[in-house]
């Protein structure tokens, strides 16, 4: 099977250097794309692939960058590489076994959309791989990869790296760009679209990192093929990951659409001796819980939400039988309550009260109320009623484990 | 050693460098009040009025970012700080046992500076490495699969470099 996305990846961790890159047929797409594509056709191509986003919300790439006004003016491309979402842990991976990957992705996306200038808005506490991005960003340079007129055409293309210094909410896009500008991390009103008025009011793409690696093997091999990589109807590959109490805790590019089940038991190794599954977030901490009943769906974007939730980021955290699930709830959303960027009233007054309520049940002062009163919270959290989707997110695993798990939550109460 | 008032002349070079990324100088705000922490450790107010200077913002707007920040110090620190993450993976597989052997090995709490001023320890969110969970990062260097025992090991050694 063709793995797009890992093919150079090392057991050893290093990254792969300029000459290992290429001598994989990296940087073909780029000279392809420069040669012989006019922008619309690499838009065009993306778009037929089907590709959606790996950041979380699964959005179709090639349709948000046929989002930016075709007129002239500076537009920017943006790498989101802040992966601060607990339990997700792809990006990483990327970032520091292929750089350059990355590097032809966003020079790929810039070309499309006519930016002159990418920002890769990296977490701070990334520092092997701002190393090692700052060294492929220098090989490709030197290489005449990025620059001026690369490779004898008109298209001059900056990649610049810039380092953040840990919070989560510099993931959300347009909280991103107000980071990006020097200013506090709060998100934006949308609409304007960030395609729209993005960074410095500019027209902006702002792309995840795996998200982006998958766009040289599209331009190089095409629609079709990446199409075929996949299982269902999600086209290409996709970096499916679990951690908790499992055999072999891990990530790994498997075929868009591979079932739970496979993943869990024959790459993550089933779970320890000793344990058994009691549920799993799917896609990071900001997921729905699912449970072993949902073991033979398909990893997909349609399948998961079919079910009661999301693909999120494609990274598994699994709850085993001997971990308490309220006191796990408790560590997420105490995570939410301190990342809150504290715009909005339901995300910063009630995330606080949710971690209040849920310490007081694990302590012993619960009580009866409660647990209507969590299931309230997490409605007021829900979609529609704050600024960006830090408190949805927050809500799902705090609604799915009352629905699932309501024995433990109510054990706590009874016992007082 | 840097006084704490004004810029030395290596900090204001690297922050002019930083500024050639952008076309607006607030952008490389967390990037200059890196630069000066990278020099003192720590970010103190004379330090952070004087990179407001020279980025030409309002004091109270860059301490509104600096304030933000995780990774920002705005105290203190030891000359290495200690990061546990105690997000959802890493508590899954013991990331409490993880601090409270911490906080025993070097006498401190969360938050704390050992009496040495060598190790300040903080807890840090997810650091992308949950499939070695427990993880923590030591000076900017990440160690994984941890137990008492890792730990020791990762102190021993640390306390041999001095
Ligand atoms: C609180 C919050 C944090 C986020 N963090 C990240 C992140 O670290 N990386 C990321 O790629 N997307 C993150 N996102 C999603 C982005 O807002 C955005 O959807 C994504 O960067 C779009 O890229 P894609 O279309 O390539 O997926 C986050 C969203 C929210 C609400
Ligand atoms: S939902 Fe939370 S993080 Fe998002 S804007 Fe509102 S307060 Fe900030
Ligand atoms: S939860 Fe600790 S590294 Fe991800």
């Amino acid at each position: 099977m063709d793995k797009p996305l890992t093919r150079n990846l090392k057991p050893d961790g290093s990254a792969a250097t300029l000459a290992e890159y290429q001598s994989t047929g990296g940087y073909e797409a780029w000279r392809k794309a420069l040669r012989d594509l006019a922008p619309a056709q690499v838009v065009a191509l993306v778009k037929d692939a089907g590709l959606k986003g790996r950041g979380g919300a699964g959005f179709p790439t090639g349709v948000k960058w046929s989002l930016i006004p075709q007129t002239p003016g500076q537009k920017y491309v943006v790498v989101n590489a802040d992966e601060m979402e607990p339990g997700t842990f792809k990006d990483r991976r990327l970032l520091e076994g292929d750089p350059h990957l990355l590097l032809e992705g966003a020079a790929l996306a810039a070309y499309a959309v006519g930016a002159d200038t990418a920002y890769i808005f990296l977490r701070g506490e990334y520092i092997e791989a701002a190393r090692r991005l700052e060294h492929a960003l220098a090989e490709a340079r030197a290489a005449g990869l990025l620059g001026r007129n690369i490779l004898g055409s008109e298209f001059s293309l900056g990649i610049h790296l810039h380092t953040s210094a840990g919070r989560y909410i510099c993931g959300e896009e347009t909280a991103l760009l107000n980071a990006l500008e020097g200013k506090r991390a709060n998100p934006r009103t949308k609409p304007p679209f960030p395609q729209i008025a993005g960074l410095w009011g500019k027209p902006t793409v702002v792309n995840n990192v795996e998200t982006l690696c998958n766009v040289p093997g599209i331009v190089a091999q095409g629609a079709a093929w990446y199409k075929g990589l996949s299982r269902s109807q999600d086209a290409g590959t996709k970096l499916y990951g679990a951690s908790g109490r499992v055999n072999r805790p891990g990530l790994w590019e498997l075929p868009m659409g591979t079932p739970i089940r496979e993943i869990l038991e024959e790459h993550a190794g089933g779970m320890k001796p000793g344990y058994r599954l009691r549920g799993f977030l799917p896609g990071g901490a900001s997921t729905d819980f699912l449970l072993p009943e949902h073991l033979d769906l398909a990893m997909d974007y349609e399948t998961i939400q079919k079910a009661g939730s999301r693909m999120g980021t494609g990274t598994m955290i699994v709850l085993d039988d001997r971990t308490c699930p309220v006191r796990m709830v408790l560590n997420l959303e105490r995570f939410f309550a301190q990342e809150s960027c504290g715009w909005c009233t339901p995300c910063r007054d009630g995330l606080p009260w949710v971690a209040r309520i849920l310490e007081d049940l694990v302590e012993g002062r619960g009580r009866p109320e409660d647990l209507d009163q969590l299931a309230k919270l997490a409605r007021f959290m829900g979609p529609g009623n704050t600024f960006c989707a830090l408190a949805p997110g927050a809500a799902e695993p705090l609604q799915s484990a009352l629905k699932y798990f309501r024995g433990d939550f109510e054990r706590y109460v009874e016992r007082g | 050693m840097n006084t704490d008032t004004g810029l030395d002349p290596e900090e204001t070079a690297e922050i002019q460098a930083a500024l050639t990324h952008y076309p607006d100088p607030a952008a490389a705000s967390i990037e200059a009040l890196k630069i000066v922490q990278h020099h003192r450790r720590w970010v103190s107010d004379e330090a952070l009025a004087a990179v407001a200077d020279l980025l030409g913002m309002p004091i109270a707007e860059l301490e509104g970012v600096a304030t933000f920040y995780n990774l920002i110090y705005r105290k203190p620190v030891g000359r290495k700080v200690v990061h546990y993450c105690d997000s959802v993976s890493c508590w899954l597989l013991g990331a409490d046992e993880v601090r409270a052997h911490l906080c025993k090995r070097l006498g401190i709490g969360l938050g704390e500076t050992t009496q040495d001023g060598r190790y300040t320890l903080l807890p840090i969110v997810c650091l992308g490495a949950c499939d070695h969970a427990p993880v923590l990062m030591l000076g900017g260097q990440l160690h994984g699969d941890l137990d008492a025992a890792k730990l020791d090991t990762i102190l021993a050694r640390e306390q041999h470099r001095g």
